[in-house]
């Protein structure tokens, strides 16, 4: 089957998204950016085309009237399995790692190693078990919270220094996210589907339509025909210059994809925040990015978290719990941590702070979009701040007050659109269409 | 990332020829106090360097001094010293630079000494900063200060009773003050003289821009327009020299035009070009190279800039008349760029889109400028909705290196050139 794939290289995250042949997204991969940018692409793309594999499965047995019912929750269980096999074969690698930079430890060290370790693998099992899902998509967010949760109590209960247990995890972690992909996903994936059977109670006759299914999706053979990249990192793309699209343009077009009717488009990632308006084909008519400065952008919330050692996908929801949000003005990132600080000496609560936080980085936002010409109906948010249900409100809230009632377009795979985007310009050239034409310069060198 | 700015830099005949007329004006500038010469500091926007010639005085233009620093890799630390001096980080970078110069011994962009004003003259256009920077350059020089208060074209246009005010003031104030500086008589005749040589330099230039109406443009009317504009916006208007590098340049230009060639670029002859550009504010000094590269990399041209009319409108008709020497140099100061309000710069940059046939227009807005960045984006709507070409916007600063982001200025250009492209082929969904 022949397929084409957008790679979105952002700041924060790379993502990547494969098209089959009529324009259907087949799959989607993310990961972490890192410095290694090959890397990074390669991780998304491998994701993708592993995503696009189960969504083959779906349409195999969505045509299969027996399997249609059983297939949603089969494919669910299959997905959860694999993401913990994924997840225990990091851990392993977490350890591995982490053992190595604790040679010249005490004993205490590496029994609260020994205890950590095997409180994620117990956890992983819960973390994953039956109408679970990790509330984020990445091993450092998932696993971190969880390691230091369980370093505080190990390095009291060995009477370690919880920093030492806390550093060995800092030292580990990027080499772990920046392994290439694992060869073992064919067996990462049997392990999976072994897993699933050994749940799934059912006739034998189905169980193996079931199995064959999955099977027959492995094998099916995708051949990329052209990837297109974008985003903050694309004169990094490890690919020709003229497979490079602005993010832009992109963004433009992946909004258009999923929203036909969306004029406006907000996107907050990592470093940029951009509003563009586009016209009725999702062809970019004007756009203001941020510029010199990155304050309120989705880096903004990863420094708060880690300021306040939580989880990057626990703001939101701490947000939420806001009574009355502290009005603060400045979305400095650097001073962040010194206005947080203050705040919480002076008694405020983190859950009214963090309330606040989010309120302004949305007035940031909303002077773009004022500088771009406005807000037009229908309006859609995407980026990696779009997943963050305390910066929606708090937009939402903003638009309606300076624009009165907008429709509000968030799609559960907004973080996706400048891959989508960039996948459909992929797409379109493969088909021979006319696009605009590639740009001269700004390849990797 | 950025390929490194090659080394070889192409520069055309008249370039050369620039170069050693500014040489030779700051070997001059470096002698004047040893050869009894007068110096003036002026700014470029409403300059009376006809009338200081007619008076034998050298002009020096500190905000050229400042984008010389820039593009020379010395603005940063000039205006750290006069942030350290007391200056504000959000206060014109060209006033930061020349203090700082000055702090730092006052050694002009060609290694040598500048020497301290005998007169500081101040045409008012517009811009309130040259006001403060005159105070503060005259709290330190305590030297004679002249200034000549040219009304603000809030009207869009000037009136007889303007002209009137400000040929009044050159002759009660500015006039004598010459003559009490330099003890020389004011010689009309002189003045004429210069005059009619602007003339014909202005005659020229004008069809230097306005050859970028061709397609290809054998010029490139920003980056390329500033090399253009310097003798006749700064110390040569008048003199012969200024003249003749007129006629070299438009000898030049016509020869590229001729062979069907587009602008000189640092690299060389662009060899296509894909976007036609108007663009609106003045440039980064401090890495004009890269910044032209950005452009010049993706065969964009500027066939048009508003930055070239700061220190005249000529292509908007004006001329210096000899036969009316006053009257026409209070029309020249009435007329600059910096001196006219909103509507008009809509009407001249929605203008140049049309008579240019632009692709689109960009807005390089100037963080530490209010005088120019006020109001951009409201233009920027108002020229879109006139021409319905796009506009795109992007901010550096004159010449604080702090304030140029390369990659996201890269970015941003490359998002407008590929929406121009985009919307130059309108794919259907």
């Amino acid at each position: 089957m022949k397929c084409t794939i957008g790679i979105d290289l952002g700041s924060t995250t790379t993502k990547a998204v494969v098209l089959d042949e009529e324009g259907l997204v087949l799959g989607r991969g993310i990961t972490n950016s890192r410095s290694n940018y090959d890397v990074a692409c390669e991780v998304a793309r491998t994701e993708a085309l592993l995503d696009a594999r189960f969504h083959l499965f779906e349409r195999t047995v969505g045509d299969d009237p027996d399997l249609r019912e059983k297939a949603g929750p089969f494919i669910e269980a299959l997905r959860r399995n694999f993401q913990r096999e994924q997840h225990l074969q990091q851990i392993g690698e977490l350890e591995e790692l982490c053992r190595a930079h604790a040679r010249d430890t005490s004993k205490g060290v590496q029994r609260a190693l020994d205890g950590i370790f095997e409180g994620l693998r117990t956890e992983s099992e819960d973390l994953f078990g039956p109408g679970r899902k990790p509330r984020s998509d990445f091993f450092r967010d998932i696993a971190g919270s969880r390691y230091m949760a369980l370093a505080e109590w190990w390095a009291r209960k060995q009477e370690v220094p919880y920093e030492t247990l806390y550093g060995l995890f800092d030292k580990s972690i990027i080499a772990v996210e920046s392994r290439p992909p694992s060869t073992g996903l064919q067996e990462s994936m049997a392990q999976a589907l072994g897993r699933t059977l050994g749940e799934w109670k059912t006739e034998e006759e189905l169980t193996q339509r079931l199995k064959s299914g999955v099977e027959q999706a492995i094998l099916t053979n995708l051949t990329e025909v052209r990837t297109v990249g974008t985003g903050y990192g694309r004169a990094r793309l490890p690919f020709p210059r003229e497979c490079i699209r602005s993010e832009i343009l992109c963004h433009g077009m992946g909004a258009h994809a999923t929203f036909p009717e969306t004029r406006t488009v907000l996107d907050i990632g990592g470093q940029d925040t951009k509003a563009i308006q586009i016209d009725e084909n999702g062809i970019v008519e004007r756009f203001q990015m941020n510029d010199r400065c990155a304050a309120g952008c989705g880096r903004y919330l990863g420094y708060i978290a880690d300021e306040m050692n939580v989880g990057l996908h626990e703001l939101g929801p701490m947000a939420m719990k806001a009574k009355r949000p502290v009005r603060i003005n400045s979305t400095c990132t650097v001073f962040a941590g010194a206005e947080l600080r203050d705040r919480l000496a002076a008694g405020q609560r983190r859950e009214d702070i963090l309330g606040g936080l989010h309120r302004s980085i949305m007035l940031r936002a909303m002077s773009l979009l004022a500088r771009s010409g406005g807000i037009f109906e229908q309006f859609t948010f995407t980026g990696g701040v779009a997943k963050n249900e305390a910066a929606v409100a708090a937009l939402k809230e903003l638009v309606e007050e300076n624009y009165g009632e907008r429709t509000m377009n968030i799609s559960a795979s907004s973080i996706y659109t400048g891959a989508l985007g960039a996948a459909i310009f992929a797409l379109r050239e493969a088909r021979g269409e006319r696009t605009p034409e590639p740009q001269t310069t700004g390849g990797a060198q | 990332m950025n390929a490194p700015v090659k080394k070889n830099v192409v520069k055309e005949p008249s370039m050369l020829r620039q170069k050693e007329m500014i040489a030779q004006h700051f070997r001059d500038l470096a002698r004047a106090k040893e050869q009894g010469k007068k110096v003036v500091y002026t700014f470029v926007p409403g300059n009376l360097t006809e009338l200081m010639l007619s008076f034998d005085c050298l002009p020096l233009h500190p905000e050229i001094n400042a984008l010389q620093s820039g593009m020379r890799k010395l603005s940063g630390e000039y205006i750290a010293e006069a942030e350290r001096a007391g200056h504000s980080e959000d206060v014109c970078t060209y006033v930061k630079c020349d203090i700082g110069m000055m702090l730092k011994g006052n050694i002009g962009p060609t290694g040598e000494k500048l020497p301290e004003p005998d007169l500081l003259l101040l045409s008012y256009t517009g811009c309130f900063t040259f006001m403060k920077w005159f105070e503060l350059l005259r709290e330190r020089y305590k030297c004679p200060t002249a200034m000549l208060h040219v009304p603000y074209q809030g009207e869009g246009h000037f009136t007889e009773e303007q002209v009137q005010y400000v040929v009044d003031q050159l002759r009660s104030e500015i006039i004598p003050k010459f003559e009490k500086v330099t003890g020389q008589a004011f010689d009309i005749d002189r003045l004429r003289d210069l005059l009619g040589n602007s003339a014909r330099a202005e005659e020229d230039l004008v069809y230097v821009l306005e050859s970028a109406k061709k397609r290809p443009s054998p010029i490139d009317a920003y980056f390329g327009g500033v090399y253009y504009i310097g003798p006749l916006f700064t110390a040569f208007r008048g003199t012969p020299a200024a003249t003749e590098y007129y006629r070299m340049l438009r000898e030049e230009v016509d020869a590229r035009a001729a062979a069907g060639q587009g602008p000189i670029t640092p690299d060389g002859l662009l060899d296509e070009e894909r976007f036609r550009l108007v663009v609106e504010g003045p440039p980064n000094w401090t890495h004009f190279r890269e910044f032209w590269k950005m452009f010049a990399d993706e065969g964009a041209v500027v066939v048009a800039s508003t930055y070239t009319k700061v220190g005249g409108t000529y292509d908007r008709g004006f001329r210096h008349n000899p036969e009316r020497p006053l009257e026409s140099l209070a029309e020249y100061c009435l007329g600059c760029y910096t001196n006219l309000n909103m509507p008009t710069r809509v009407d001249m940059l929605t203008n140049y889109v049309k008579d240019y046939e632009a692709d689109g227009f960009l807005i390089n807005s100037i963080k530490s400028c209010n005088s120019f960045s006020a109001g951009q984006l409201v233009m920027m709507r108002q020229v879109e909705k006139r021409t319905g070409k796009p506009g795109g916007f992007i901010e550096t600063d004159l010449v604080d290196p702090r304030y140029f982001s390369a990659s996201n200025v890269k970015n941003r250009l490359e998002s407008f050139f590929q929406m121009l492209a985009q919307k130059g082929q309108e794919v259907p969904a």
